[in-house]
């Protein structure tokens, strides 16, 4: 390993990228774009449905009933209507997605412990459904197993959930730290994946092969500049989420840094491994998005890890962006440090280890 | 097997791609400090023989020997003693002139003060001065082939290949770019060019012409058109086109090219081919002259690549 010359390479490829209008775009674009998209698009807890409210009893505790649900967010009062069979019609249209009926003997059921009103709901979508179910859990004045059968059309839910990290599931939260991980995936990968097929497609490897330059000094130099550059975006992507959304973060920003910089050395290092194996540019795209989308599907960042059935979770252990996730949710969310999460660094170090090495092997400076 | 004098040595150089023998047993011996020609027709095996003397293929079979190093084995080491310049453009586009020398002159192990000194002294030798800050990209085609041929010799390298380093630059150009391979040659680098431009192969101190990966002649360009004394005729007629039918009826003549209103005519080592020659221009009627002619390499290229087809009668273009 020869400094001056992985210096070298490093420069170069910086002085390459300073030209490369499309890729500098992309090295600031995709971060904004899709904290953007995906910190106000994507948001699974949905909040102000439209709802109307129909309390036929109008007496002090039917009245705070509706302030309660109300308090909640979840709903958002639009329409007005007087029976149940105005709700239903309204819903029915789509004007509403919730309805709730308080019946005009609410107080006697209440006394009898039977159900107190009704929250019908437009089940179509089931993401509205369980957002409304989160309403049939308020409390009313009757024991919790009460309650329960007060939502008639919807399913029990002997066990409240209580978020800790997030109370007021807000989804940006969760999703920020995420984010980090899926843009770093993303760009990371793709500027590598090139980073090889690129030369050799425009004839220039040869001329690299004939010379003194080692395989690791080349591999090494390519991955450094792209390296900074991602640690950039992971600023970028961070004080965009503290200014837009107020996402926290709890643990220090060193150990988000140091966790960044594992994730980005995992998927340059698998970058360089693709780009040693296609045969184009092309090619090496469809290689990347090969591992892309199940890094978006299987690492916990769309669906709980929890959840996965077990072959699913398999192959999530092997991709470095699921334990990036738990790594940066935990230092982010939770406030823990680093060292408190070992399995995930050292799973990540691994990967990086693997694939540095399967690249410099695969790398042959001979052209058959 | 190294030798004092000799910068390569290759005995049954054989390189086999699936079905393909794109070489095949080729002995070649170079002395230093000379500029060895390649000659041959695209796809005669020229660009992979270079490329398996510098160590970036791996041959089938014989044995090489580079500045007394043995090769593939010490391809690592010979890599600081050779320069290459590729058949394509090879240097970064996207970087500027002295940028891409910079690059070069780092990789090739020179240390910060020496490069600065080298890539100065390139630019300004390769008449770059005024132009560092251009992308090579926008170059053309003859700037583009001496930034790469700096861009190969950065670090003084003792032995040079030279894939067709002229085949995309105008005459003037390839005139010039001639002049710089002479003087790096009397400085005391052997040089090793291919390419398939006669006018280029008649420079060379010596010459090699591949054909469909065999190597079928060697020698000075003198050497190699005096074994063709006395086969060559030009023909002066009226009617060229009439007067070349006939005599490629004749038996014994190799080919016949038309050059303007003159044929040029090659036929294999047959006696009284002269006689047979006008007798049979004189029977068709034909106004014609003939007279003989001195071989020129074209010659001597054709005579050697057309025994690829017996019996078949070619045309030089």
């Amino acid at each position: 390993m020869n400094l001056r010359r992985l210096w070298a390479i490093v420069i170069k490829e910086l002085r390459q990228l300073r030209r490369d209008r499309v890729t500098l775009a992309m090295i600031a674009g995709i971060p904004v774009m899709q904290l953007i998209l995906f910190g106000y698009a994507i948001n699974l807890n949905l909040r102000h449905l439209p709802t109307a409210i129909v309390d036929e009893a109008q007496t002090t505790a039917s009245r705070q009933l509706a302030m309660d649900m109300l308090a909640t967010d979840i709903i958002r009062p639009v329409a007005q209507a007087t029976t149940a069979e105005g709700v239903m019609a309204l819903i029915h249209r789509g004007e509403i997605s919730v309805g709730i009926v308080i019946p005009r003997d609410f107080e006697r059921r209440l006394a009898r412990g039977e159900p107190v009103a009704q929250v019908l709901v437009d089940g179509s979508d089931t993401v509205v459904q369980s957002a409304a179910s989160q309403l049939a859990q308020l409390p009313v004045t009757t024991p919790a197993t009460e309650r329960d059968r007060a939502s008639v059309p919807l399913p029990r839910a002997p066990i409240s959930v209580v978020s800790f990290y997030n109370p007021q599931r807000v989804s940006a939260i969760n999703i920020v730290p995420g984010l980090i991980g899926i843009i770093l995936t993303m760009t990371m990968v793709m500027f590598t994946s090139v980073a090889i097929v690129r030369e050799r497609e425009r004839g220039n490897m040869e001329l690299l092969i004939a010379t003194p330059v080692s395989r690791s000094e080349l591999m090494l130099g390519k991955v450094l500049p792209y390296g900074i550059i991602g640690l950039v975006q992971t600023t970028l992507i961070l004080l965009l989420g503290m200014w837009l959304f107020g996402v926290p973060v709890r643990g220090s920003a060193m150990d988000v840094y140091w966790a960044a910089l594992l994730l980005i050395l995992a998927n340059l290092s698998l970058g360089l491994l693709i780009s040693t194996r296609a045969q184009s540019q092309f090619q090496a795209m469809q290689m990347t998005f090969f591992v892309f989308l199940p890094s978006i599907l299987l690492s916990g960042f769309m669906f709980p890890f929890e959840g996965m059935p077990l072959p699913a979770k398999w192959i999530a252990e092997i991709l470095p962006l699921t334990h990036f996730l738990r790594l940066i949710r935990g230092i982010m969310l939770r406030g823990a440090d680093l060292m408190e999460l070992w399995p995930e660094v050292l799973a990540l170090l691994a990967f990086i280890a693997l694939m540095m090495t399967l690249a410099i092997n695969r790398f042959s400076k001979r052209l058959d | 097997m190294a030798s004092e004098e000799a910068a390569v040595i290759a005995r049954g150089l054989t390189k086999v791609f699936g079905d393909l023998v794109a070489v095949n047993a080729v002995d070649l011996r170079i002395e230093k400090r000379q500029v060895y020609g390649f000659l041959g027709p695209n796809g005669s095996g020229k660009s992979t023989t270079i490329r398996m003397l510098c160590g970036l293929l791996t041959p089938t079979g014989g044995n090489i020997d580079v500045l007394g190093m043995e090769i593939p084995r010490q391809a690592e080491a010979l890599r600081r003693r050779i320069g290459y310049m590729t058949q394509h453009f090879s240097l970064f586009g996207d970087l500027t002139v002295r940028e891409n020398l910079e690059f070069l002159a780092a990789v090739q192990g020179l240390a910060a003060a020496p490069a600065r000194r080298r890539v100065a002294e390139l630019l300004e030798e390769f008449h770059f001065t005024g132009m560092e800050r251009q992308l090579a990209a926008t170059l053309s085609g003859g700037q583009k082939q001496r930034l790469a041929l700096a861009g190969s010799i950065v670090h003084g390298p003792e032995l040079l290949f030279l894939d067709e380093p002229t085949s995309a630059v105008d005459p003037e150009s390839r005139r010039d770019f001639w002049e710089k391979l002479f003087e790096l040659a009397d400085a005391g680098t052997t040089l090793l060019v291919s390419s398939h431009y006669m006018d280029e192969a008649e420079r060379c101190h010596r010459l090699a012409i591949l054909d469909h990966g065999a190597l079928v002649a060697d020698g000075t360009p003198a050497e190699l058109t005096g074994s063709l004394e006395g086969r060559t005729f030009a023909v002066e007629a009226w009617q060229p086109r009439r007067a070349k039918a006939t005599v490629l009826g004749v038996p014994g003549v190799i080919s016949a090219a038309q050059i303007g209103n003159s044929l040029r005519i090659l036929c294999d080592s047959g006696d009284g081919i002269e006689e047979r020659l006008s007798r049979a221009l004189d029977k068709a009627g034909l106004q014609a002259r003939l007279s003989a002619a001195r071989p020129t390499l074209e010659d001597v290229f054709v005579a050697v690549t057309i025994h690829q087809a017996p019996g078949e009668t070619a045309e030089t273009p």
